[in-house]
């Protein structure tokens, strides 16, 4: 059976998943703003998410859809904590550069 | 009925008395106080005697014809052991026993009367002290103990109480601690303890080693067996003399009795006269056979009882501190009885044992009635006169002064005696034994009447004013043991043939320590051998007379002419400062130049530096990593996914046959 009956085959989805992950990743290292940082974790998070439902749709499995819940769910979460922890960081320091944000070093 | 005596309960009552006053004497009203310390040693003797008339009043005349023996018989030794083993190694077996014959009796009866009235004289003068509950509960920690060193069946339960009154006599000369100076007697007897009790160890693993056994019963049965003379048998024997040299304060170990007179008075009296240093000379007794079938070290133990007893003495002549004289009057006394021991005479040795606890203890407490009547004067020379004013305590010191140079017919005359006679009939040595038995006589004599005639009689010197009254708790025990003191000895005397002898303790003792047949006695020696004792003895008491109370200046004189002597005298024969420059000095070198700067300081500082300084030095390297740059973690993390995917993804084993073929390919064309 091919892949949800037209022609885009499974390889091009995986490629844009890891695309979208390997931008994710570059803008994570490289972006000093927090916010930014922040979006980029999350499209490496839906970058996985697009693998997950490829794979689910290829085996026809609904465990991946249900992983994808579970990911969407906790980004949610994630999300609200962490936008909170960053307006916590700009209000404390009136910053959102990562590299200024170094409390912990010695 | 299966357990006759309750033997276990003689040590347990002072130690419950201990339990009592130690953990909660301080929040107890004093009179609480009082009666729980009184008690204890009270109960302890009421068993002790309890014990004694189980076994003297109930019993059936002992003859085989008649059948089994009744209920009350009670065959001595009587021993009673713990129902579960103690000590269960492998073939090592060690129960904790208690014994009971003639020997423990006598000294148990000691230990524990002699406890009690010296517990009723501390009421009295202990009274004002802050420590009071404190100093009961040492007292009766100390009755417990000695009750158990007394009642042990074997070395190693005798081990324990050996032990444990080291500690209470330790706790008790450093009882006022604040003082330094009883803080460091209390430290240096201690520590000249542990050299005595090392050999006691070192007897005792030796004992294990060959007999496989520490129960003196089982030892002697051992013994029973011929072939064990000398050899072993003298090592063990010596060993254990150098642990009874330690406690009883004996040549060379003697150093440490006469700086425990920092404790408090009734403590020198019951545990440094009376009863602890008396243990080395009851274990002697004990442990009698190994030494029987040692000569030689029985003519050691002869050797350094006739050497300490004249040394002790000899410096006993010219102290001027009240309680030092009793303290060296103590150690020659002991050497009395070493003396005693190394001639066989152990019943002689265990009966000035027993006078000497009676008349020593009385000298102790009327010195501490003297001394706390007067406000805490020990200088003889400050002293004076007393008789007026201390009439009662000058009685009863008369006494006890009578019976230690040994006048008859009070207490230490009849044990002395035994000691001197059976001396004189030992062999060829004997007499050179007895005669520095008899010149030691002399010397306690002259001291002795020293000491009563500059406290007692004369003029005052200085501020000698009563302060205090002394109470009825102090006179009391005072009085009894006067009594003892006068009477004690006549336990000895026993109606034979018309006449009298002096056998009867010894004969008492004998199934306990053995009796050896005196060769070549005859009752006139013994009288020509008293006569001279008695005659020294009255010759001290001319000297001292002469030397005290009719020309004063007498002392001062010959003191001036014999410079060198008396210096040495004084000065107790430069012993302390001899340990001190040969002994302690290179001690301390070595621990603080090799031990304290080599091996401390260098191997052991050397090695924890190295460690620290390795782990500081690879902290600091590994410090650098952690930049606190979130973004480098994040690189790190993400190379290492990176480098986790390679190794999974890429088929290594593949990859790496290839590159290897390619190479062998290269290779061969």
């Amino acid at each position: 059976m091919s892949f949800l009956q037209n022609d885009v085959p499974l390889s091009w989805y995986l490629l844009l998943s890891a695309a979208l992950f390997a931008l994710g990743i570059v803008g994570f290292l490289i972006k000093r703003n927090l916010i930014t940082v922040f979006m980029s974790i999350e499209l490496m998070l839906n970058a996985v998410n697009l693998s997950f439902v490829t794979f689910a749709c290829q085996w026809n499995a609904v465990k991946g859809q249900i992983f994808v819940f579970f990911v969407m769910m906790v980004a949610a979460a994630e999300a609200a904590v962490g936008l909170a922890i960053i307006i916590a960081v700009f209000r404390a320091r009136a910053t959102l550069a990562a590299d200024r944000i170094d409390l912990m070093k010695l | 009925m299966n357990a006759p005596l309750q033997l276990w309960l003689i040590p347990l009552l002072p130690f419950a008395g201990f339990l009592v006053n130690g953990i909660l004497g301080r929040r107890l009203p004093k009179w609480l106080v009082t009666t729980v310390a009184l008690l204890a040693p009270l109960a302890a003797f009421g068993a002790v005697l309890n014990a004694a008339a189980t076994i003297y009043i109930h019993i059936v005349p002992r003859c085989a014809p008649c059948g089994p023996p009744n209920w009350g018989y009670i065959s001595l030794p009587y021993i009673e052991t713990c129902p579960l083993p103690w000590i269960d190694i492998g073939t090592l077996h060690i129960n904790f026993s208690f014994v009971l014959d003639q020997l423990s009796l006598v000294m148990l009866l000691v230990v524990t009367g002699v406890g009690f009235l010296i517990h009723v004289y501390s009421v009295g003068y202990m009274g004002d002290d802050e420590g009071y509950a404190r100093y009961f509960s040492y007292l009766n920690l100390f009755l417990f103990f000695m009750t158990l060193l007394v009642l042990a069946g074997n070395a190693l339960v005798m081990f324990v109480g050996w032990e444990g009154v080291g500690l209470a006599s330790y706790l008790l000369i450093g009882f006022w601690f604040q003082k330094t100076s009883a803080a460091d007697a209390g430290k240096k007897a201690f520590i000249v303890n542990r050299i005595g009790d090392f050999g006691f160890l070192i007897g005792m693993f030796l004992l294990l080693a060959n007999f496989g056994t520490l129960t003196f019963t089982e030892i002697a049965a051992k013994l029973a067996y011929p072939g064990w003379q000398g050899g072993v048998v003298t090592v063990i024997a010596l060993c254990l003399l150098l642990g009874a040299a330690g406690k009883s304060a004996q040549l060379p170990l003697y150093i440490w009795l006469p700086d425990a007179m920092e404790g408090p008075t009734p403590v020198s009296a019951l545990i440094h006269a009376a009863t602890m240093v008396t243990a080395g000379v009851y274990m002697i007794a004990r442990t009698h056979v190994l030494f029987d079938h040692s000569p030689f070290a029985l003519s050691v133990v002869a050797i350094v009882g006739a050497a300490t007893a004249l040394f002790a003495a000899t410096i006993g002549l010219v102290q001027n501190d009240i309680k030092r004289v009793l303290a060296y009057s103590t150690i020659s006394q002991l050497g009395y009885m070493f003396l005693g021991c190394g001639v066989a005479a152990y019943s002689a040795a265990i009966f000035h044992l027993v006078t000497h606890a009676f008349f020593k203890a009385l000298l102790f407490l009327a010195a501490g009635s003297v001394i706390h009547s007067i406000g805490g004067e020990q200088d003889l020379r400050k002293m004076g006169g007393l008789w007026k004013k201390l009439p009662v305590t000058f009685a009863v010191t008369t006494a006890g002064v009578l019976a230690i140079a040994g006048f008859p017919p009070f207490a230490g005359f009849f044990s002395k005696d035994a000691i001197l006679y059976a001396a004189y009939l030992q062999g060829a040595n004997g007499k050179a034994l007895w005669f520095v038995g008899l010149v030691t006589a002399l010397l306690t004599s002259f001291y002795m009447f020293r000491l009563w005639y500059l406290a007692f009689l004369g003029k005052p010197r200085g501020e000698t004013a009563p302060h205090h009254s002394t109470p009825w708790s102090m006179l009391g025990p005072l009085t009894i043991l006067a009594l003892l003191s006068i009477c004690g000895g006549w336990i000895g005397i026993e109606r034979s043939a018309g006449w009298i002898n002096m056998e009867r303790f010894s004969g008492f003792l004998a199934p306990a320590v053995g009796a050896r047949a005196a060769v070549g006695g005859s009752t006139q020696l013994e009288l020509m051998l008293s006569a001279a004792a008695v005659a020294v003895a009255l010759l001290g008491w001319l000297l001292a007379y002469l030397f005290y109370r009719q020309k004063s200046t007498l002392p001062a004189q010959l003191a001036d002419a014999l410079p060198g002597g008396y210096r040495l005298l004084a000065n107790k024969y430069y012993v302390d400062e001899f340990y001190g420059a040969t002994l302690v000095k290179p001690l301390l070198a070595i621990s603080t130049y090799f031990l304290g700067w080599v091996v401390d300081k260098a191997l052991l500082g050397g090695a924890a530096w190295l460690l620290g300084g390795v782990a500081t030095f690879s902290g600091a390297l590994l410090q650098r990593w952690q930049s606190g740059n979130i973004r480098s973690y994040a690189a790190w993390l993400a190379a290492g996914a990176a480098a986790v995917l390679l190794f999974l993804v890429v088929p290594w084993p593949a990859v790496l046959a290839s590159l290897s073929a390619f190479h062998l390919g290269a290779a061969g064309h």
